[in-house]
């Protein structure tokens, strides 16, 4: 017995002094480095594979499915809370307007060995963040399920609803659709995504006016409504983490979901025979339309602007070997579509490359886009509550976005 | 105490207050009157992965010089109180000029984001408090009457829900009455309808913030009663006992006047309280049906990317006045008493 426990505490220490050496390439002297990222595996993996070449500088990070709420205020003091932080196309927004984040264009000559050029975002010329990873928000199903009622993957959302009908009529599920509706940031998250796939505009061409009051906004909401009908009736209260519950309870066949949370969902817990039938698909289209219901987005690095250059070269080097790194790529190929080279997609990415391979639209990158989100998130409710129209539900939208568009100057 | 003592012993506490408290006020007040400058913007090239956009972004260069000559932003006047927003003047004088029945512009009012959330704030006051009081009031009669030996215990025990962190407390609560929970599950099976959900309904949403709010109070009211209690005089209640008094009337001529100050003490504060609720919201992820006045500045804080400190600022100021004119009654009530009492 004793002799085991020694071999194995032999073997964990020489594992230890070889992981340490095999990161000691970086060479990272001196700053200190303080990370901000959201809170879901993929993240963590980067993150992780960032501070084993931290060298002797002092690495901090804060994983939080809160970040948007801390990264402004945090990043506006100076000398700033954090160093970096992990934005995505929609969170790099109030960044730029609040000028919170600095141009890389140097550090990613010194130091962005391996990084492709297609994982720099550029703003006006200037390199802004660097991508490492994709996202969308596609379909799952239940293999199983349909094939015993003999239903055909649904490619569009109108086949999502004769599916989720025909399931719940055979008295298999009773809710058997489901996505993250939760009021605030996801409801509105679903009704950009449907509005998009029905060709839809957010504002007046070059104004911040806006333009969601149409025909095409009220198609939206119906099919919004249509679908919550075939949901749980807590609908208004589930995030992505509660309807990936509902999922593993086995109450659900149909789902959109976010592709970084595919790894989470095709893991080894839970019913293995759940686990088995989950199977994943492209994002769906709507109304005959061609590109999908779905923004595509992706998630990568920027470093704070009140922060110093020293601190900034030392979170750059340790983010750009994660952000270059074939190795984690390799290891970690199930956890998300990486932007990095050497990159082989599995079963897991699909929806992602289908989507791209649908033409699907990035998450509009507009400075004034965040209000018209907000504004979605709280008044789009009462409509799907069954408690006032669609056009007036929009004229809501419209009118609570534009009295903050006019506060922040906008209008 | 000479008025001399009492200065020097309240300096202490009262340049807290004003720093801790009235400046912050003064700095939200003056805050609300101001909006941001207009927005620079130019047109630039993005790239990202997916291909490259000629898209819009805030011009730093030039913003940055209109902030830094003005850096509270541009001034705004009451233009952010009255805007659709907030107190919605020109909204409101738009609807009673085109609704057809007084029902209908009471629609329209109500579906303006402050008004919605000042009705649920004062709904919630409304049933609450008065609830609050009377189930302390009638826990610490019974309290006080059970034999001492288990009181410690029973006391403890009531106040068990104030000790519970509202949100925890209300995040319990949240998952038993899911549909799939064993109080919302329940519930289906006994009212035989599926699609009932205590989460979707407004009323009931309403009902149970209610019932949450009555239960997570009570406690305090109950505290302060109990103690109130201990401090009646023996002799009125053995003298009306023996003049033949029932219970009933023994509480109402004896005890309820005595304790009738710490009454109006606890009243005021469960109005202060109920009129900034604001955790259960949160716990019971009720955004969508229910939103107070405290709801609606954390929502112009942090739930969007972009933070509004004017709207912020202005619903804070109107919260404290409506916490003042809520409270008016009952302080000049106080008022009054404390002049014929000299």
């Amino acid at each position: 017995m004793r002799e085991t426990n020694m071999k194995k505490i032999l073997i964990s220490l020489l594992l230890l002094l070889f992981g340490t050496s095999a990161y000691a390439d970086c060479n990272i002297k001196s700053g200190s480095i303080n990370i901000l990222a959201n809170d879901f595996p993929a993240l963590r993996t980067f993150v992780e594979t960032a501070k084993g070449c931290k060298g002797s500088a002092d690495f901090k990070v804060t994983h939080s499915s809160e970040h948007n709420k801390i990264a402004v205020p945090a990043l506006t003091a100076n000398p700033s809370e954090f160093s970096a932080r992990i934005a995505a196309n929609s969170s790099i927004v109030p960044l730029m307007n609040q000028d919170l984040i600095r141009p890389l264009d140097d550090l990613v000559k010194k130091y962005g060995k391996g990084i492709q050029d297609s994982q720099l975002i550029t703003i006006d010329g200037k390199i802004m963040a660097v991508a490492f990873m994709a996202n969308t928000q596609h379909l799952y199903y239940r293999e199983d399920v349909l094939k015993e009622l003999d239903i055909a993957v649904p490619k569009t959302y109108e086949e999502v609803v004769a599916a989720s009908e025909k399931i719940r009529a055979s008295g298999k599920m009773q809710y058997p659709y489901a996505a993250a509706y939760k009021a605030g940031w996801n409801l509105a998250e679903e009704f950009v995504n449907m509005y998009i796939g029905h060709g839809g505009e957010f504002f007046k061409a070059g104004t911040a006016q806006p333009n969601i009051n149409n025909a095409k906004g009220v198609a939206t909401l119906n099919m919004l409504k249509k679908l919550a009908g075939l949901s749980n009736p807590d609908y208004l209260t589930h995030d992505s983490e509660a309807i990936k519950v509902e999922w593993e309870s086995g109450n659900v066949a149909l789902m959109t979901l976010w592709a970084s949370r595919s790894g989470t969902l095709l893991d080894d817990d839970g019913d293995a025979k759940i686990t088995a039938a989950t199977k994943l698909t492209g994002p769906a289209t709507v109304a005959g339309g061609n590109i999908p219901a779905a923004t595509l987005w992706w998630d990568g690095f920027t470093l704070a602007k009140n922060r110093s250059d020293a601190d900034a070269e030392a979170t750059f080097r340790a983010l750009a070997h994660a952000a270059a790194n074939k190795k984690m790529v390799a290891d970690a190929a199930d956890q998300a579509v990486w932007l990095i080279e050497g990159f082989k997609p599995g079963p897991k990415s699909i929806g992602v490359i289908e989507a791209v391979k649908m033409k699907a639209k990035p998450y509009p990158m507009l400075p004034q886009m965040g209000l018209m989100h907000g504004a979605l998130g709280s008044e789009i409710v009462e409509f799907l509550q069954g408690k006032e129209s669609a056009e007036q539900a929009l004229k809501d939208v419209e009118a609570a976005y534009m009295s903050k568009a006019k506060e922040q100057g906008f209008l | 105490m000479p008025n001399k003592t009492f200065f020097w012993f309240f300096l202490p506490t009262g340049l807290a207050m004003i720093l801790f408290i009235g400046l912050p006020i003064i700095s939200t007040g003056i805050q609300s009157f101001y909006a941001q400058h207009d927005q620079v913007v130019k047109e630039v090239k993005k790239c990202d992965p997916f291909g490259c956009t000629v898209s819009i972004v805030v011009d730093q260069e030039k913003t940055s010089k209109i902030r830094e000559e003005k850096p509270l932003g541009k001034f705004n006047g009451f233009g952010t109180y009255v805007d659709r927003n907030h107190l919605a003047i020109e909204e409101i004088g738009k609807f009673w000029n085109e609704t057809n029945s007084f029902g209908e512009f009471v629609d329209q009012v109500t579906n303006l984001p402050f008004y919605k959330a000042l009705i649920f704030t004062l709904t919630y006051c409304l049933f609450v408090t008065p609830n609050v009081l009377l189930l302390g009031f009638i826990i610490a009669l019974s309290l006080n009457a059970v034999t001492r030996r288990i009181r410690g215990p029973l006391i403890f025990g009531t106040i068990l829900p104030m000790i519970v962190t509202p949100l925890v407390g209300s995040l319990v609560l949240f998952w038993m009455i899911d549909a799939e929970g064993i109080i919302g599950a329940n519930l289906q099976m006994l009212m035989d309808d599926p699609y009932l959900s205590l989460k979707s309904s407004k009323t009931l949403t309403w009902i149970t913030i209610i019932i949450y709010g009555i239960w997570h109070h009570s406690p305090f009211a109950f505290v302060v009663f109990y103690a109130a209690l201990q401090t009646v005089p023996q002799e009125p209640v053995e003298a009306a006992i023996i003049d033949g008094a029932s219970r009933w009337q023994r509480v109402r001529h004896i005890v309820l006047p005595h304790i009738y100050p710490v009454v109006t003490f606890v009243a005021l504060i469960s109005l202060m309280d109920n009129f900034r609720v604001f955790e259960p919201i949160i716990g019971f992820s009720a955004e969508g049906s229910a939103q107070s006045l405290s709801w609606l500045i954390y929502d112009n804080l942090v739930n969007e990317e972009v933070i509004l400190f004017g709207s912020a600022a202005a619903t804070s100021m109107m919260t404290i006045v409506g916490i003042a004119i809520l409270l008016a009654p009952v302080l000049i009530r106080t008022w009054k008493e404390f002049r014929t009492a000299r």
